[in-house]
């Protein structure tokens, strides 16, 4: 049961990424992305991650989608189609990808995991302790940077959007 | 864990979706179609990070805390990226990447 519904999961995050990066119409390519971003928080459900799942449901589907929403919407025409790109542009990025991706493959497939024999799943409550922990693997540093950083992000983003008109 | 998934499966997952995210990032034109693309290769990494934690050491909690880490900073980097986008709109009337020449002024 579980299988199955990774590789659905799996067929819809593929699907839906290579219709977000090759569709022209702007507004649809951001509900694909908002697709894939469901799909992944699907993966992080099956793998007994629910609090991170939660995180990207709310985060992603609920935040990041709506300011790109938003920002289309504020600076392009609703029916705009984007510009085709040029077939050798394709090709060669295509052949970037489709080179590291069997570089990575070939890595991966070469490499001899040991899986873990016990198997625990991730509660909220470890991740909390850890995150405000200032003991030997705690992580109250980076807690704290993350938290000036979403501070002097809120502060930026302000005073960048407002800037300049055009006229001054 | 998941019944009958091996590590392979899921990472060969995760390494398609960051190419396709790369791709997309060769390719795309428009400033907020290029940071989508940076969404997928950041959410790649994301789900890399877990994976390994779960599969290989679960005993310890490195890469679930930082997949936390790295969707705050997906979503502080996403809105500074939207606001420079709508000042850029303000000043020079397009998001094209062709357009945007000028940052300094």
């Amino acid at each position: 049961m579980e299988t199955i519904l990774f590789y659905i999961l799996a067929a819809l995050i593929v699907i839906f990424a290579i219709a977000t990066v090759s569709t022209r119409k702007i507004l649809r390519a951001v509900i694909y992305l908002l697709f894939v971003l469901i799909a992944i928080s699907g993966i992080y459900f099956l793998v007994d991650y629910s609090f991170l799942g939660a995180i990207q449901l709310t985060v992603y589907g609920g935040g990041v989608i709506v300011l790109i929403i938003f920002s289309v919407l504020l600076v392009h025409h609703i029916e705009l189609e984007l510009e085709v790109t040029p077939l050798k542009k394709k090709l060669i990025a295509g052949l970037i990808s489709a080179v590291g991706l069997g570089i990575t493959l070939w890595a991966i497939f070469t490499f001899p995991f040991t899986n873990a024999t016990t198997y625990k799943s991730i509660e909220v409550d470890d991740i909390g302790r850890k995150l405000l922990s200032y003991g030997e693997g705690g992580y109250i540093l980076p807690f704290e940077v993350i938290s000036v950083l979403l501070l002097a992000v809120m502060v930026g983003a302000i005073v960048i959007a407002k800037g300049k008109k055009l006229n001054e | 864990m998941i019944e009958g998934i091996s590590i392979y499966e899921i990472l060969t997952l995760s390494s398609i979706l960051f190419f396709i995210g790369v791709y997309g990032f060769f390719t795309r034109e428009n400033l907020i179609t290029v940071l989508m693309s940076i969404e997928l290769i950041l959410n790649a990494s994301a789900v890399n990070f877990v994976v390994i934690n779960t599969y290989l050491y679960p005993d310890f909690l490195q890469g679930s805390v930082f997949s936390i880490f790295i969707i705050a900073m997906a979503a502080a980097e996403t809105a500074l990226a939207i606001a420079i986008i709508i000042n850029l709109y303000k000043l020079v009337a397009s998001v094209e990447v062709k357009d945007t020449q000028k940052l300094k002024y």
